[in-house]
């Protein structure tokens, strides 16, 4: 295995961090075998064996070092910390530190949203939101956690092909069945037979609108 | 097709076809997506699971981008059924060991598959054999639109498509290749690579997904991003590195070839000898081995062997995979035996009259 790092494979490449996505720092590293030239070392007199070319912004420069110093180099250039895109525990903890006091916080966790019922504590602890309207009802909390794992607000990709910009409808489904849920644990069956019509007058007229043109 | 014959076919992702397919095993895309009309899925009772798995599964009948969707109850799966559609990489490991109403359709080739309430209510997948993102973001694009037509996902205009996690919110998708990198990791460059790619947001993981070992040389690169960029921007993120993590790796095989030819034979041989001779051998050792003979089969070391039927092995030396196909249900020193009796069967291996 020595002797293979000593001859130097291949090449490695690191990027200069998350700024300049897709422009690369490279290195190659690549043995002298054959007729290449003896060459001195740039930081010893011991004769170069690696010869690294460094790519940044398209300018490449020339590094030639022996041995010892390539790997030292080369440390040097990996012991370097960048960050990296932040999981979603590591940017919710920093939110958090950044942000609230705790009796801010607390009451930011007693926060529930109105369709699902979840609470900001229950996503805090979990991770997972309990439904679409989340985004809507926890959006101050939630805009600047979205910032820091995407670096970005705004969608730009592809869009529904039948999407109508509305899902109040479908929003208001969801919070029905929570609440005929609930009704039926205490009991109230009436209010819960009610609920039950209206969710599938709802959803029937739901399905009547998806039908197309002329399908019986 | 049903479960039997599905183990019996030889997987989309390990066909050994398609572009670039020496270094690059498979392209895959998922898409996250979530309907409207209900809670994520932590948040729904047995019964909206139950609906949700319904319903999804009768408007997929009606679709028409997969011929044949093949339907599978999960939840009704025993464990060792769950595990091999986790071998087969047509489920996540947390589908398998989830609880409540939860599914799988599966398109007959292999290479499109939909779960039915995992984290979201749905994530698609399509894979395609080699570096091919292109064609299977057109695929999975089509194949979205189409379940679309009979359902209403929840998106919003700023956000995009609204997932449970936001994490994936945006466009919901991760776009990854899996690459075989045996020439990186023996030369010990593969951690310099992945630290390169963490920094410009790339996240590499082993052979099945989060968490687990890169067993094979197997590595999987793929996107962390999946909002602000369009669907062909992230698609165009991780396929253009891909190019150049695949020069990397030729010219590390390259240099092992130039300058310790002896020692690289010596290498691959031996791991061929093992895996034709051994009498036990583990899941681990054989993905190691495995992966040896595979390089030195790519690079013209070993001459009689077919890298589909090593692709095979790889799958088919796994736990549900092998158990599946010797019939019963076998505890780990067992599998160990039965597994080098089935590599020295397929690799023409000595040895054998032990057990046969």
């Amino acid at each position: 295995m020595e002797m293979l790092w000593h001859h130097g494979v291949a090449a490695i490449f690191s990027g200069p961090g998350s700024d300049h996505p897709g422009s690369f720092l490279r290195i190659h590293l690549g043995s002298v075998c054959g007729g290449a030239q003896a060459m001195q070392c740039q930081r010893c007199e011991k004769t170069a064996t690696f010869h690294i070319t460094e790519l940044t912004g398209g300018k490449p420069e020339e590094v030639h070092l022996c041995k010892d110093c390539a790997r030292e180099y080369l440390t040097q250039t990996e012991g370097e910390e960048s960050p990296s895109a932040p999981n979603l525990a590591s940017a919710l903890a920093q939110q958090l530190v950044v942000g609230q006091a705790a009796s801010e916080l607390a009451r930011l966790d007693q926060r529930a949203c109105p369709v699902c019922g979840i609470t900001f504590f229950e996503f805090r602890s979990t991770g997972r939101l309990g439904c679409p309207h989340d985004y809507v009802f926890f959006e101050n909390e939630l805009n600047p956690l979205i910032l820091n794992i995407h670096g970005e607000v705004q969608h730009t990709g592809k869009r529904p092909v039948h999407f109508s910009g509305d899902t109040d409808e479908q929003t208001n489904l969801i919070r029905l069945r929570r609440e005929m849920k609930e009704a039926v644990k205490d009991e109230k069956y009436e209010q819960a037979s009610q609920l039950r019509d209206e969710i599938r007058r709802i959803e029937a007229a739901a399905a009547e609108a998806r039908r197309p043109p002329g399908d019986g | 097709m049903n479960i039997d014959e599905l183990t019996r076919s030889p997987g989309e992702w390990l066909k050994g076809s398609g572009p670039e397919s020496d270094i690059v095993m498979s392209s895959r895309i998922r898409l996250a997506r979530n309907l409207a009309d209900f809670a994520f899925v932590g948040r729904l009772s047995r019964g909206d699971l139950s609906s949700i798995r319904d319903l999804v599964r009768a408007r997929l009948v009606e679709g028409g981008q997969c011929d044949h969707w093949m339907y599978f109850d999960v939840e009704a799966l025993d464990d060792l059924e769950r595990q091999l559609f986790v071998e087969r990489q047509l489920i996540s490991r947390e589908h398998a060991e989830a609880e409540g109403p939860r599914a799988v359709a599966v398109c007959a080739d292999e290479r499109a598959s939909l779960m039915i309430n995992e984290e979201d209510h749905l994530r698609v997948q399509v894979m395609h054999s080699g570096l091919d993102l292109e064609s299977a973001w057109e695929h999975i694009n089509a194949i979205d639109d189409e379940i679309e037509a009979h359902v209403t996902y929840a998106f919003k205009e700023r956000l995009g498509y609204l997932t449970a996690c936001p994490t994936n919110v945006g466009t919901g998708m991760r776009v990854s290749v899996m690459l075989h990198l045996p020439a990186l990791v023996i030369t010990r460059q593969i951690e310099r690579v992945f630290r390169s790619l963490q920094k410009i947001s790339l996240a590499v993981r082993g052979l099945y997904g989060e968490g687990s070992q890169a067993m094979g040389d197997f590595y999987q690169i793929s996107n962390q991003i999946t909002l602000g960029r369009s669907e062909q921007e992230l698609v165009r993120q991780v396929g253009d590195v891909v190019p150049v993590i695949i020069q990397y790796e030729r010219q590390a095989r390259e240099a092992l070839v130039r300058e310790g030819r002896k020692t690289l034979l010596d290498r691959v041989s031996r791991a061929y000898g093992i895996l034709r001779t051994a009498q036990k051998i583990s899941s681990e050792e054989t993905m190691h081995l495995l992966s040896s003979v595979r390089m030195g089969v790519n690079l013209g070391l070993i001459g009689d062997l077919e890298i589909a039927t090593l692709n095979e092995l790889f799958l088919r030396t796994q736990p549900a995979h092998l158990q599946r196909l010797s019939g019963s249900v076998l505890d780990t020193a067992d599998r160990n035996i039965e597994r080098a009796r089935y590599l020295r069967h397929k690799l023409g291996g000595d040895g054998d009259s032990e057990s046969e």
